[in-house]
């Protein structure tokens, strides 16, 4: 990560759409009067949802529709680095997890595909289309290595089926997000390995207990010393 | 109390104090850089860290952490010790070795406690980061890279000074301090920033690079760019004055002064009279002191008594109006007046012009009535007072006159003065809240007293502080206002006041002590300058008696709440130029009319003796006005009552000579110019 900064070039202005402004409303309407600025960053990401990144302009139609100094509104948007503050790829923003375990599993070939086919990461590429970040944990480390493009997590990749799907964001079909390998959730690769026996839920293997574990000794004696 | 042990010492405090303070009152020192008694806690330095007892086996930041009862603190242990210089040792990590280029070095909370609690070397051989520098307006030097991001600057900026402007941006090692996209900060405190950085990353931009504070001579005297009378501390090289910081006194100012107190200084070299002038065929020349001297006392003495007269400016010491007045008394005129302005307060009691509730009284006012004021300008520093006391809560703020903003919310009741009789009368809204109040100031400004309605909208406020039992508060601009007040500096009988001494064919001989801020273009009497810089008087004076600044002379001023402050000379007048009194007994010598003092202090024994308020130094009284007796029933006019300081920055022959207030002023203009256009 390096220093964020706000664009170079910024529109003229920003103006949160019709379907936006309900939203942004909805989110100070959760909040007490007063502490309208507690939508910040719902309003921020409205923002990014409506524009695809945060422009300067619509930093302060933000801290105008919540009551707030501009400053505080800029430390959040520089703070939180899922909000772009520049442009992004028309048809794809893709954030390749770099971090350890995905590492190892190969998102080092993920990167280079990025930045061969891209260009310079954090910038937009030569057609405009896509932005490639390299980011920390998205959290789905046993299907790594994974990325997310756009919304959505696309896991177990390999570089030759991360072409692919990057080819399919800029054909404009992209596929159904998920584990190209067909995995089930975050269960191992192939299906369960353990707790296959049949026996296991049949209840074959269930035994009559016969003391609770760590229950306190029966003893009388010993019994009346603990309650004393 | 609570008893806590620093140390193995047994000490009382007081509940809800932090283990910090507590530390203090056993008489540790703790370093620190984050926490500041005046703002708000943030506990990101981590330099305080200290070892508490019970509590976990761990150093603990004692600025945020709460005493408690039978705590045993320790401030000196070896883990204690290892901390501190485990802490310093990552401050140092990115912190530039540039000490012999930076402005901070020798006066550096980083340097000192570098020395006092670091280690001797790094352990860090990687690159320091570095970073951009970052634009505050033409008062704030920014060397960021030297930054430590203890964010005192946002946290006084943000709480004190009510102007959220300046920021932390980005996060982790990356976080910058900025103003929003590099603008000026717009705050009258900013420069207050400088004084509470703990590095040199905020340092003085006039100053910068000028001088090392141990070359320089500290004087502490009082301020008189407002009529607050603020403690600062002038610092002084040879014949020059090179900077202002504040001193404390927690009665006044605290520890803030305004900008203008602050940057006005280099207005100090600038303009400045060094000989006597003559003026010969419309220009004026150079002169020797007994040739001035005998153009004046021929002037004053070939005129008659009643057509001679005094005007006393806004920036004089309680010593020069006394030997004025007492000239002009000896010469049987009673054509004396310290009004510029016009104001219509000066009969009757004291208390009638005395801001009565006290500056440190505004922690205890409940509800605030504002006529024609705008504190922000006319006094930033008490209005940083009152914020606070809004900010703590339950303070309702009512407004007559010009809106503008004061950094906290208030009414607005009207802009003219027919809101006052309109409130007196009213049963609901305001005067609803200003019914139920404890303890309600009314707080009038110059600008409300001065216009040709002056008389009426002070009776007109006097009988609404009446009708609700509030304290009278006169919001004075000028620091020699109440001294001269005090002394009675006002048309003696039959006297003319300053307006119509400045009429035409009014007088024969017009004497401005320092009075630059009236209209002299109707005047057609030999005009008479004693002052210290070529500013609107000098311009129009026939004759000019160079005189001394306020730092250059030791000198009495009063401030708005009546409280008797004594300035100290730290440097020389410039050039030919005298102390004011000094002018004033020679020219009475020349009359012939000598006044009966010799020296500074006998010229005091004289003032104490015919007007005793001026001897209680530093105490301020704490009076209720007669309300019944202040103003003249009348038309109140409908001009809305606007603040008497129109633009913040040069409101004085100093501030208006200085290139900094100058470069302040025309930023603050900037906005207005564009949306005129």
């Amino acid at each position: 990560m390096s220093v964020r900064r706000l664009a170079a070039n910024q529109p003229d202005s920003f103006a949160f759409s019709a379907e936006s402004l309900k939203q942004v409303k909805a989110w100070i309407a959760r909040f007490p009067e007063g502490r309208q600025q507690s939508a910040v960053i719902p309003a921020l990401w409205l923002v990014q949802k409506q524009q695809g990144w945060v422009s300067e302009p619509a930093i302060r139609v933000v801290a105008e529709t919540l009551g707030m100094p501009v400053i505080r509104v800029y430390e959040v948007a520089t703070f939180y680095t899922m909000f772009m503050l520049e442009p992004v790829g028309s048809h794809a923003l893709v954030q390749v997890c770099g971090t350890t375990p995905c590492m190892l599993r190969g998102a080092n070939d993920l990167k280079a595909v990025c930045q061969r086919r891209f260009g310079d990461r954090d910038h937009l590429s030569a057609d405009g289309k896509v932005t490639w970040q390299e980011v920390e944990c998205l959290g789905a480390c046993s299907n790594a290595p994974m990325a997310a493009i756009n919304d959505y997590y696309y896991e177990d990749l390999t570089p030759g089926i991360f072409e692919q799907i990057l080819d399919e964001f800029i054909a404009g079909k992209p596929r159904a997000p998920g584990s190209v390998i067909g995995r089930q959730g975050s269960a191992p690769e192939g299906g369960s390995a353990v707790l296959q026996d049949a026996s296991l839920f049949d209840g074959t293997a269930a035994k009559a207990l016969k003391a609770l574990p760590n229950a306190e000794p029966k003893t009388p004696g010993k019994a009346k010393e603990a309650a004393q | 109390m609570p008893k806590a042990k620093v140390n193995g010492v047994e000490v009382e405090f007081e509940p809800g104090m932090t283990v910090l303070q507590v530390a203090e009152l056993a008489g540790e020192e703790i370093p620190r850089f984050c926490y500041h008694e005046r703002l708000s806690i943030a506990g990101n330095c981590r330099m305080c860290l200290v070892e508490v007892k019970p509590g976990p086996p761990k150093p603990q930041a004692s600025c945020a952490l709460p005493a408690a009862d039978n705590q045993e603190i320790f401030t000196n242990t070896p883990m204690v010790k290892k901390a501190r210089e485990g802490v310093m040792e990552f401050l140092l990590i990115n912190h530039p070795l540039d000490c012999p280029i930076c402005d901070q070095g020798g006066e550096c909370d980083l340097q000192d406690q570098a020395v006092g609690y670091g280690r001797d070397g790094s352990r860090f051989a990687l690159n320091k980061r570095a970073v951009e520098e970052k634009a505050m307006g033409p008062l704030i030097n920014t060397v960021m890279t030297r930054c430590i991001q203890c964010t005192r600057c946002v946290r006084f900026i943000t709480e004190v000074a009510g102007v959220a402007e300046i920021g932390l941006i980005s996060r982790g090692e990356d976080v910058e301090i900025t103003t929003y996209l590099g603008s000026a900060v717009t705050s009258e405190l900013s420069g207050n920033v400088i004084d509470l950085c703990p590095v040199g990353a905020l340092t003085s931009k006039p100053y910068a690079f000028n001088a090392r504070p141990w070359e320089l001579k500290k004087t502490e005297t009082v301020d008189v760019m407002d009529a607050m009378g603020a403690a600062i501390r002038v610092d002084s090289r040879g014949p020059a004055v090179l900077r202002v910081l504040p001193r404390v006194n927690e009665d006044v100012n605290e520890e803030w002064i305004s900008d203008k107190t602050r940057f006005a200084v280099d207005g100090l070299s600038r303009q400045r009279l060094d000989s006597p002038f003559i003026r010969e065929n419309g220009r004026l020349r150079p002169a020797t002191w007994a040739e001035a001297l005998s153009v004046a006392s021929a002037r004053l003495s070939s005129a008659k008594p009643e057509r001679i007269g005094a005007i006393a400016g806004d920036l004089q010491d309680a010593e020069s109006l006394k030997a004025t007045l007492d000239l002009f008394r000896t010469l049987g005129s009673a054509n004396t007046d310290c009004r510029q302005d016009g104001m219509a307060l000066g009969a009757g009691p004291r208390e009638s012009w005395l801001f009565n509730a006290g500056i440190s009284g505004l922690e205890d006012i409940d509800v605030l009535l504002l006529v024609g004021t705008n504190p922000r300008f006319e006094a930033p520093v008490l209005n940083a007072r009152l914020r606070r006391r809004w900010l703590s809560g339950d303070l309702q703020v009512g407004m007559v006159g010009s809106a503008a903003d004061l950094t906290y919310d208030f009414d607005h009741l009207g802009e003219t003065a027919s809101a006052l009789t309109a409130l007196a009368k009213a049963r609901s809204g305001f005067a609803k809240v200003l019914k139920g109040a404890k303890a309600p100031a009314l707080v009038i400004g110059a600008g409300a007293l001065s216009g040709p309605h002056g008389a009426a909208v002070a009776h007109a406020a006097a009988q609404v502080a009446k009708a609700f039992g509030m304290s009278w508060n006169v919001l004075h601009t000028a620091a020699s206002r109440v001294g001269g007040l005090d002394m009675g500096f006002l048309p003696g009988e039959g006297g003319l006041d300053a307006r119509a001494m400045t009429a035409k064919g009014a007088l024969d001989v017009l004497f401005l002590l320092g009075a630059d801020e009236i209209d002299l273009s109707a005047s057609d009497a030999f005009r008479i300058y004693l002052g210290s810089h070529g500013d609107a008087g000098a311009h129009a004076a026939d004759l000019i008696l160079p005189a001394a600044a306020y730092t250059e002379k030791d000198g009495l001023y009063v401030n708005l709440e009546g409280r008797v402050q004594m300035g100290q000379r730290a440097v020389f007048p410039k050039g030919e130029a005298r102390e004011d009194w000094t002018i004033l007994r020679a020219l009475s010598e020349h009359l012939g009319k000598t006044l009966p003092y010799d020296s500074l202090d006998q010229l005091r024994s004289r003032l104490f003796a015919d007007h005793p308020s001026f001897g209680q130094i530093d105490w301020a009284p704490r009076g209720q006005a007669d309300l019944s007796a202040i103003g003249v029933a009348g038309e109140v006019g409908d001009a809305p009552l606007s603040s008497g300081v129109k633009a913040f920055h040069l409101t004085n022959p100093v501030a208006r000579a200085s290139v900094t207030m100058a470069e302040c002023a025309a930023l603050a203009a900037g906005p207005a110019k564009l949306a005129a256009e």
